[in-house]
């Protein structure tokens, strides 16, 4: 105790040298705390809104449904298991005209009536002898069109021979996930199934938590984390990425406390010794410088508590507003990111500085081990 | 009675000049296909902002056997096209490789234009695909023809309905025009510079158009024909792709 004391002292009785060291520190310590809060926030919402609007609690694909390979879709279809708490899902490639401009499409059969996403498929309720189709706020943007207009669909049936009708969109709805929004429209299963010849048939069903999660044959059920795992690899390549940053502004502060302390061994070579002619061993002397060191971290925590805790607590309030070119990188990024500050990433940050400021301390204070307290006293033991 | 006998008249008199319409697509089988053929072309593929324009060379034999060169522009040149009976394979000279457009690749556009692969690869003879019927007569650019509509009588086909008009002394079809399942129109071709070649009527240019999309369609012209000439064999083999 009577050490840590003297530490800190020593400590604030350096002065200005003492707080830029613990300036620096405590930018990186909150900049780590900042960085990978938004990512785990980001991560959070990335989840929780793929799941409500894509992927349910896991899927069950047709064996030769390949989402990556277009060309697959015409075969990719089958007699849909009739399983309590599965949603089926047609797909079908077909091409919408907007303005005379042709752009091929995914074109997604699903009940009109399901609650098992959140996709708002209740305005494809048939209504009178028009067809209609929702689709997302990107997909909009790119064809050009809007609420209420027209579009000519073209597609094959189950034979291949074309077919084409004008379609009516309901409903333009507005999502953070591009899974369900880019380049795919959405019908009404019983439409679709008509349109193409394909009674009962789907390419994929979307289990909820009703689902038993048996697979039948010529189906395989996808776990709902195997669906998340291209969001889990971003996230992960994400969170490496911005470690480089933080990672060097706390070796630029690490950098100054091994400065500090070199030149504090070099400059206080006769407290040294008057440390040691009074009675205090080598060890403890080490312990003493060590402790002196690594207490900048505590102060870097005090100080960084002081500025970071209400600045963080207003992000994680307001959000985090993201640029819009990140809404199109196929992932799903709302137009604010909250983030989470969990108990582990602080306590990690906390162990990572502390630990770090400590070992940097104690490298240079080792020298104090072989003077010998006549020179120390004299000054030259370096 | 007076009106009962005009109508009785009209009824007969008016379907009775047609003539039968497999008798019709049978001669224009026999005038435009041949043992074989060599030509040259130009593929104008009109965008909407620019167009540009390929030219090959083809050698076929029949409906089942083809080779296509491309020779221009720089970029396309070298490349080759083979159809043998219902496979066909690409072979791209900047990558060295040899690849077979199968399955659903089938129906992507050929080189960006109004033709896909499955068009150019339908080589079932239109009375095997389709029931044919005589429903008028039309004069196109001065040329008296029949109008013939086709209708789908096997699953398997990409159109449901055609439209034929047939020139009614050269029995060539000047235009044709395809319909989706619901009667939409989908393309449009119309054929002209119609010239004679040993001894038969071909027309040298064809202008596809689909119906759906703005512009100005693909534009196909031959501009040097032969039928019935050698064809070496080693050329329809997929060794002749790389040579």
């Amino acid at each position: 105790m009577l050490t840590f004391k003297l530490a800190l002292k020593n400590l604030l009785g350096a002065g200005l040298r003492t707080w830029l060291n613990v300036a620096v520190l405590s930018f990186a310590f909150v900049l780590i705390i900042f960085y990978n809060g938004m990512i785990d926030g980001w991560n959070e919402q990335a989840r929780r809104d793929t799941i409500e609007w894509d992927v349910g609690q896991g899927q069950l694909w047709h064996t030769d449904y390949d989402p990556y390979d277009p060309f697959t879709l015409q075969e990719a279809h089958g007699m849909a298991p009739a399983e309590a708490g599965l949603m089926p899902v047609l797909i079908v490639q077909a091409t919408i005209y907007p303005e005379g401009r042709m752009m091929p499409v995914r074109l997604k059969g699903i009940p009109a009536r399901q609650q098992t996403l959140a996709l708002p498929t209740e305005a494809l309720v048939p209504a009178g002898d028009e067809t209609r189709i929702i689709l997302g706020k990107r997909m909009a943007k790119s064809a050009g069109l809007a609420e209420g207009d027209r579009v000519l669909l073209r597609w094959r049936d189950q034979h291949g021979t074309f077919d084409a009708r004008e379609v009516v969109i309901a409903q333009v709805f507005d999502t953070n996930v591009p899974n369900v929004d880019a380049g795919q429209v959405w019908i009404d299963l019983a439409v679709l199934q008509e349109m193409t010849g394909m009674p009962g048939e789907a390419t994929m069903l979307v289990a909820d938590q009703t689902y038993a999660g048996s697979a039948p044959e010529g189906w395989a059920f996808q776990t709902q984390d195997q669906l998340l795992t291209e969001i889990d690899t971003v996230i992960q390549s994400k969170k490496v990425g911005g470690s480089i940053t933080y990672l060097m502004l706390l070796l630029i502060a690490l950098l100054a406390i091994f400065d500090t302390q070199v030149l504090s061994i070099f400059r206080r070579q006769r407290e040294i010794g008057t440390y040691i002619a009074l009675g205090m061993t080598r060890r403890e002397v080490i312990a003493l410088f060590t402790v002196e060191g690594g207490a900048n971290s505590l102060l870097a925590m005090a100080v960084g508590a002081v500025y970071g805790i209400p600045l963080m607590a207003w992000l994680a309030q307001a959000g985090i507003p993201m640029p819009a070119a990140t809404d199109n990188v196929g992932l799903a990024v709302a137009e604010k990111i909250f983030p989470v500050y969990g108990l582990g990433l602080v306590l990690g940050t906390v162990a990572l500085v502390t630990v770090a400021a400590t070992i940097v301390s104690y490298m240079p204070a080792r020298k104090i081990a072989y003077l010998r307290p006549t020179d120390a006293l004299k000054g030259k033991i370096l | 009675m007076k009106t009962f006998f005009m109508a009785f008249l009209l009824l007969f008199l008016g379907s009775g000049p047609y003539p039968d319409a497999d008798e019709i697509l049978a001669k224009v089988d026999a005038n435009m296909s041949a043992r074989n053929r060599v030509f040259e072309s130009t593929m104008t593929i009109h965008g909407r902002r620019n167009s540009r324009t390929i030219t090959s060379r083809s050698w076929s034999e029949g409906d089942a056997r083809s080779l296509t060169e491309y020779l221009s522009p720089a970029r396309e040149a070298g490349t080759k096209m083979l159809k043998l009976e219902d496979r066909l394979w690409i072979y791209s000279p900047i990558s060295d490789r040899t690849i077979q457009i199968s399955g659903h690749m089938l129906r992507q556009s050929v080189m960006g234009s109004d033709l896909s692969y499955e068009d150019m690869m339908e080589d079932r003879k239109l009375t095997d695909l389709y029931e044919a019927e005589v429903t008028g007569e039309e004069t196109l650019d001065g040329r008296a023809t029949w109008v013939l509509t086709l209708t789908a009588r096997v699953e398997d086909v990409a159109y449901q309905t055609r439209k034929v008009w047939v020139d009614q002394e050269r029995f060539i079809p000047l235009k044709e025009e395809l319909f989706a399942k619901n009667g939409q129109l989908l393309k449009r071709t119309e054929l002209s510079d119609v010239v004679r070649v040993d001894g038969r009527w071909f027309p040298r240019t064809v202008l596809y158009k689909d119906m759906l999309k703005d512009g100005k369609g693909t534009e196909f012209h031959i501009s040097e024909i032969k039928f019935d000439t050698e064809i070496p064999e080693y050329l329809f083999s997929k060794a002749a792709l790389k040579q």
